[in-house]
């Protein structure tokens, strides 16, 4: 399974989510390749991802990125929350 | 992994910011006096957010402005802002801002486990209130985890 978790330049908030999704996959008890990417290499970042991971302000622009790809796009409101992002990857993956 | 290198000159306390883009400059400014990046820098981090959006309000009351890496960056670095009266950047769910971090990376690639550290202190959600009301750069090191001196 491929997670990929999305910002507008690619470094700082995306590995920060990257992080804390792989945190929220641990307490799970799931497996998964979890990596980072910004908005302009999304599409072919999440060629193959079940979920993309981002921000509420980046959700639309991500789905007109993707285009016809059908990764899910999980919104997460704080990157630091573990539990809510677990919450939302058991939703999705569950 | 060590955290992001925070010298105490890039640690400025209850700032004056009329408005998101005054507090990007802050954070900006925190950089450069630290030696981390030229003043350029600051302007690009703002260019993000007119691009993408406030979506680098990651957490209730908490931006983490960044933009990528450039020649405008002089070496890897973070600053820590707080500020006297807290701003919206627009983000529909975290506004306002009270804390805004200013990170500065050389390689897309070779940051990622600092900013993990980074992570691990911001896990606790009560720190982002904790930061805002400190009263010294120290206590803002101290509250994040890194040793007394810089």
């Amino acid at each position: 399974m491929r997670i990929v978790a999305v910002c507008g330049a690619g470094i700082g908030t995306s590995a920060i989510l990257q992080v804390n999704a792989q945190r929220a996959l641990e307490r799970l008890g799931l497996e998964a390749d979890v990596s980072a990417s910004d908005l302009a290499s999304v599409s072919t970042a999440a060629a193959d991802a079940q979920v993309i991971l981002t921000s509420t302000e980046l959700a639309d622009q991500v789905r007109a990125a993707i285009g016809r790809n059908f990764a899910e796009i999980v919104v997460v409101q704080n990157y630091f929350d573990v539990d809510e992002i677990a919450g939302k990857l058991q939703t999705s993956l569950g | 992994m060590p955290l992001p290198p925070l010298a105490t000159p890039a640690i400025a306390l209850q700032a004056d910011a009329a408005d998101w883009r005054e507090a990007v400059r802050a954070a900006g400014n925190a950089l450069t006096v630290s030696g981390a990046t030229k003043p350029e820098y600051s302007e690009r981090m703002i260019g993000v957010i007119e691009e993408f959006g406030a979506y680098v309000v990651i957490a209730p009351g908490l931006a983490l402005a960044h933009a990528r890496p450039g020649p405008d960056v002089l070496a890897e670095g973070l600053s820590v802002v707080t500020l006297a009266n807290p701003v919206p950047f627009g983000h529909p769910h975290n506004d306002p801002v009270s804390v805004v971090l200013g990170l500065a990376v050389t390689s897309a690639e070779e940051h990622v486990a600092s900013v993990a550290e980074l992570a691990n202190v911001f896990n606790d959600e009560a720190i982002i209130g904790r930061i805002a009301e400190a009263q010294t750069p120290a206590a803002v090191r101290a509250l994040l985890g890194y040793e007394a001196d810089a």
